[in-house]
């Protein structure tokens, strides 16, 4: 039987460590909302989506009440629109169209997010997927809560450069035009290499086509119940360190599959995947960047940074791979900038620069995120940091992303603020020398080969 | 058998258990265990409780206990187990 010191270890992680649940993310197809118009296929989008996640919800803050676990966020996926929409959509507006419609029905049955505006472009774009990218300054404007992302390389098929040009312009036109409010749109716009088709975070959640109609996936979070448990380990070896890591990510998972499993059985909708990410807040004390301080560093950015962090990545793998009975989407430790109290001072005071978050992305679970550069930031210096990025995860076999805001109108020493979850960031200098002539050359970075590896 | 976990934390006072007790008792809630301690000097009492023939809804008896928490001053818990047995136990 329980005893009184599990139950109280239980409540103090959910009380004082800030141990929640990020998200429950309901996937949906939308494959057969294909139409021969697009009013139809919109129709159909709006119909499917607020049937499917009229309860998802009301579910979501059943389940919180019953074990007295919050549930952060609730949120949708989708398959890609460029899908959905290529038989309808004949111009970029087409595209805006079904953005609304997404957007409505999210509002509809009162979801955070909606993730599904993207596009798989890792080899070549059809016209239908070029007209989605150049549709997003518009669409991102527009609506409110949808979410997109682009696919632009993966290790199968190499990158994308046309894709890869392409967004840095557009990236640029999102800023311009959500200028009021610190170029909040690219916020909500992630590019990717090797995406994984089952994410239940954002920006870079939709649902993939291999997936079936409906599914539940659930993101865990606990930066804050790892930083805590790590008081314990101060001045201790690495064999202690890594277990008492791998001991908190297997509580921290086996809480979210509890939530999961219920969220599947009270919606009647299968179970997909738990994704073992530790995800931070700006709040203090929910910070990846604070964990990684107590593993030693006298702040982020200090040489040893990259390996703390893909210590702390592994054993939070290990230790929650056992925790669920399916592990997905992005997995790891989130490295969002403006997201995350420790990383938003390491960034402000000089020690946590571009250059250093880019080696911790060859061994954390996404990329370059949340970070605010520079408003003349160039378009082709954009693309070359997507770029940059993509090649590490086509030749490393893992998911790599850039997430970055030009904010328009503002330099560095400047702060951005998003607001909410998103947080706020110090604007990070970017190096300035020209990528112009690499990034216009046109055509496709080849894949890598698998041999040979030095 | 649904077995739920009421913890009560905060400043010890006169009759905290007979008021939870009373309110169980009034809505057919079986108690079966029960347990307390001083953590970091504060009051901490732990019942694991069978509210499978309660006549009220799981979600309101949280609600009235949260209440009676506020008015006795302590905070009052009431989580559903398997967050718990699923947490600590294999």
């Amino acid at each position: 039987m329980l005893n009184i010191m599990e139950v109280h270890e239980t409540n103090q992680m959910i009380e004082q460590e800030k141990l929640d649940v990020r998200t429950i993310t309901m996937g949906i197809s939308l494959l057969d909302c294909a139409a021969d118009t697009v009013d139809k296929t919109c129709d159909n989008i709006y119909r499917k989506i607020t049937t499917y996640a009229k309860d998802l919800v009301a579910t979501g803050q059943a389940i919180e009440q019953d074990y007295g676990i919050p549930i952060v966020n609730k949120r949708i996926t989708v398959t890609p629109i460029s899908l959905v929409g290529a038989s309808s959509c004949k111009t970029s507006a087409d595209f805006v169209q079904i953005a609304h419609a997404l957007d409505r029905a999210a509002k509809e049955v009162g979801v955070d997010l909606i993730g599904g505006y993207s596009a798989l472009v890792s080899k070549a774009m059809t016209p239908a997927e070029r007209l989605l990218i150049e549709s997003l300054p518009q669409a991102l404007t527009e609506t409110d809560i949808v979410c997109s992302s682009v696919n632009v390389g993966s290790t199968k098929t190499g990158i994308d450069m046309n894709a890869v040009e392409l967004l840095g312009r557009v990236i640029k036109d999102i800023a311009y035009n959500t200028r009021d409010n610190d170029s909040y749109g690219c916020v909500k716009f992630v590019a990717f290499c090797n995406v994984p088709d089952d994410n239940p975070f954002m920006a870079g959640g939709f649902h993939g086509v291999t997936e079936g109609d409906a599914v539940i996936n659930v993101g865990v979070s606990g930066p804050g119940v790892v930083s805590r448990a790590l008081d314990a380990a101060k001045g201790r070896d690495f064999e202690f360190l890594c277990e008492t890591i791998k001991r908190t990510a297997f509580k921290i998972t086996r809480v979210g599959q509890l939530v999961a499993q219920e969220a599947s059985r009270r919606l009647g909708v299968p179970f997909g995947i738990i994704d073992l990410s530790l995800a931070p807040t700006p709040a203090v004390g929910d910070s990846v960047g604070e964990v990684l301080e107590k593993i030693g560093l006298e702040q982020v950015g200090a040489p040893g940074t990259t390996a703390a962090l893909a210590m702390l990545n592994d054993q939070v793998k290990k230790g929650g791979i056992m925790a669920s009975s399916y592990v997905g989407g992005l997995s790891g430790a989130f490295i969002p900038v403006s997201e995350d109290k420790n990383m938003i001072d390491a960034a402000a005071s000089g020690c946590l620069t571009l250059e250093k978050l880019e080696a911790m992305t060859c061994v954390c679970s996404v990329g370059l995120d949340m970070i605010a550069i520079p408003g003349d930031t160039s378009a082709a210096t954009i693309s070359g940091l997507i770029a940059d990025e993509a090649a590490i995860g086509m030749v490393n076999q893992k998911t790599t992303a850039v997430r970055v805001i030009p904010v328009y109108g503002k330099g560095v020493g400047e702060v951005a603020n998003f607001g909410g979850l998103m947080g706020y960031a110090p604007i990070m200098p970017v190096n300035t020398a020209s990528c112009e002539a690499f990034v216009t050359r046109g055509g496709r970075i080849p894949a890598p080969i698998h041999s040979f590896k030095n | 058998m649904n077995k739920a976990i009421i913890t009560v934390v905060g400043k010890d006072t006169v009759g905290i258990i007979a008021r939870v007790c009373t309110y169980l008792s009034q809505h057919n809630v079986n108690v079966l265990d029960i347990s307390q301690t001083i953590i970091d000097g504060f009051f901490n009492m732990m019942m694991i409780v069978d509210y499978a023939n309660s006549d009220k809804e799981f979600s309101a008896m949280v609600g009235n206990l949260e209440d009676l928490g506020d008015d006795i001053g302590v905070r009052i818990r009431c989580q559903r187990e398997e967050i718990f047995t699923k947490m600590h136990r294999i």
